[in-house]
């Protein structure tokens, strides 16, 4: 398989601010890619450094083979869809998408037949002639989309590319994404503070805290077993228990992590691990209800089916979980 | 809750406003009433009659043409040359942060602030130290010192509301440093620059103060016209080169004014 995009130990100090800290990635040809993480971990630093406006203050970059320091943006095949889309408000949506064709001297004719069909593809046909000022927040989403592939970029890096959508448009977003990747082929890498977002859609996901991967995975990986207290919490907020906790149940690790799906509020059945605790909390989640029990001061969440009766708040309770669903982790 | 009533001003609010206007704009009116005057040697009112030589007379006159020629020459090279350093100072203070920048900046404005006298002042020793005969383009040196604050100033205006990523998205789809300038910078500042510009030209074109102490024997409109209301003969000659000034500096300033208010709509919509 074919490398598209490879960090090699790269780091980009601000001054004394360790944006990125020795990152090492091997994205592979055709890869959904995410890179996941608070803001200011450096997930977007590293997307600027594969777009070329940045330049690392060490390690090594490649694009498909080639070295990419020192190379502008203008020459390098990789197309971005930025944070809040960048439309040239001078400019019609038409001349919006042929933008990279024009600089590049193509054809009047052509450029508007590319990006016509561009248009089509983020399924706004017959919107050229109108202003960015005139589109909706989505539809300057899809138009900001069309502009980058219409230049046929090996790479296509989305930078929190549904950040600004609400929620509805979001989620089908995301369909559109995924599906036009696997049509087009073409390797995208996107940045998103959103976890829902990198597990739904991703291949691979890098989760990033300061400057640093913490974790890279698929989704199921990263989301089933944390390999940092990090990753545990952040990835959908996971139960970490204690290094008491592990001991009492059998588990040679200093934490472990348990996610909160994985556990029932019921006496354990065969060969399953259990602990006794008090109900501290509730609350109503829609599909779930959010169940926090107290075991021994150590609060545990559980999801809870929202068909099932909650104990009330005060009243002892019984967890269990399987032993498989316990993770031991690095560090804490 | 406002009623519909505040808004609306007192019938005294009205007169002091209208007062205060007609004392702006009458003296004007009469600078162009006084062009059609038969008497010559004094500006007495009423005019004792009315006629139109002076235009005829004025059109004859070499010095008037001289004069004129040699703002109009001024100003084009004065706005020129501060349309090139405003904007590259403008681009260089809104797009970038390096050390001193707020003093680059308000050592640019500065002498827009300051009196043309003490401008004047320090030029001309500046000229008679360096040993710079004054010339034609002491006179554009003087007057671009100022012309540059107000194209910076519109400039840097406009490219606070580029968003940054325009000019990254524009080298990401392929476009390298010039192009990007002339298909998404230059488009986006067009108005901006246009309106600075004819500012700049109409504050050049009726400069005193600065011309009056960098100009060697030569007169610019402004100088010219003070000169010739110190003489006594044919003094409606000056009020018809007035007339002219004033459509002349009055147009462009008219069209910044339009420019600049459209503007928003021009640059606004970043997102």
């Amino acid at each position: 398989m074919t490398t598209a995009v490879l960090f090699d130990n790269v780091s980009r100090y601000f001054g004394a601010v360790r944006a990125v800290d020795r990152v090492n990635l091997d994205i592979a040809e055709g890869e959904f890619f995410a890179m996941l993480g608070p803001s200011g971990s450096g997930k977007t630093t590293c997307l600027r450094l594969m777009a070329g406006f940045d330049q690392p203050t060490g390690g090594h970059i490649e694009i498909f083979g080639e070295t990419a320091e020192g190379v502008p943006p203008y020459r390098r095949s990789v197309n971005t869809v930025f944070q809040d889309y960048a439309l040239f408000p001078h400019l019609s949506i038409l001349d919006n998408v042929a933008y990279g064709l024009m600089v590049k001297g193509a054809g009047r004719e052509e450029r508007r037949k590319a990006a016509e069909d561009a248009l089509a593809m983020v399924k706004l046909p017959g919107y050229g002639t109108r202003r960015p000022g005139q589109l909706s927040g989505g539809q300057r989403q899809r138009v900001a989309l069309a502009r980058a592939l219409v230049n046929k970029p090996k790479v296509l890096l989305l930078d929190e590319p549904l950040g600004a959508l609400d929620l509805k448009l979001r989620e089908q977003m995301q369909e559109e994404l995924k599906s036009l990747q696997k049509s087009l082929g073409i390797t995208f890498i996107f940045v998103t503070h959103d976890q829902g977002e990198a597990l739904s859609m991703a291949d691979r996901i890098a989760v990033f805290n300061e400057g640093q991967i913490q974790q890279l995975g698929s989704p199921e990986e990263v989301y089933n077993q944390p390999k940092t207290r990090f990753v545990a919490d952040f990835v959908g907020s996971s139960n970490v228990l204690s290094t008491k906790l592990c001991q009492r149940l059998g588990l040679k690790a200093a934490f472990a992590s348990l996610r909160p799906e994985a556990i029932v509020l019921a006496a354990p059945s065969n060969g399953a691990l259990s602990l006794a605790g008090t109900v501290a909390g509730q609350s109503f989640l829609g599909a779930t209800n959010r169940v926090v029990v107290d075991v021994d001061g150590a609060r545990i969440a559980v999801a809870s089916p929202a068909a099932h009766v909650v104990p009330a708040i005060g009243s002892p309770v019984t967890i269990s979980f399987a032993a498989r669903d316990l993770h031991p982790m690095e560090d804490a | 809750m406002r009623s519909e009533k505040s808004n609306r001003a007192p019938l005294s609010l009205k007169i002091a406003a209208a007062g205060g206007l007609t004392f702006m704009h009458l003296p004007i009116l009469l600078i162009f009433l006084y062009a059609f005057t038969t008497e010559e040697k004094s500006y007495q009112f009423p005019p004792p009659g009315l006629t139109t030589q002076w235009f005829g007379v004025a059109w004859d006159r070499p010095d008037v043409w001289a004069a004129l020629a040699l703002s109009v020459k001024v100003a084009s090279i004065a706005t020129a040359t501060a349309l090139m350093l405003g904007t590259l100072c403008a681009a260089a203070v809104s797009q970038t942060r390096f050390f001193g920048r707020e003093t680059i900046s308000l050592l640019v404005i500065l002498p827009i602030a300051l009196p043309g006298i003490i401008t004047g002042i320090a030029l001309r020793s500046a000229f008679s130290m360096a040993d710079i005969p004054f010339s034609f383009w002491t006179i554009v040196l003087g007057h671009a010192t100022f012309c540059i604050v107000v194209v910076y100033n519109n400039a840097v205006a406009r490219f606070r509301r580029i968003s940054g990523s325009l000019i990254e998205a524009s080298m990401d789809l392929g476009a390298d440093g010039f192009q990007t300038f002339r298909y998404v910078i230059l488009p986006n500042i067009g108005t901006a620059l246009l309106a600075g510009g004819m500012l700049a030209f109409a504050l050049s074109f009726d400069e005193v103060i600065v011309t009056t102490f960098t100009a060697g024997q030569q007169s610019t409109l402004p100088i010219w016209m003070l000169e010739e209301l110190i003489r006594p003969r044919q003094r409606p000659v000056t009020n018809v080169v007035a007339m002219i000034v004033v459509v002349v500096t009055f147009l462009p300033i008219l069209g910044a004014y339009y420019l600049t208010r459209d503007g928003d709509q021009i640059a606004g919509a970043g997102k």
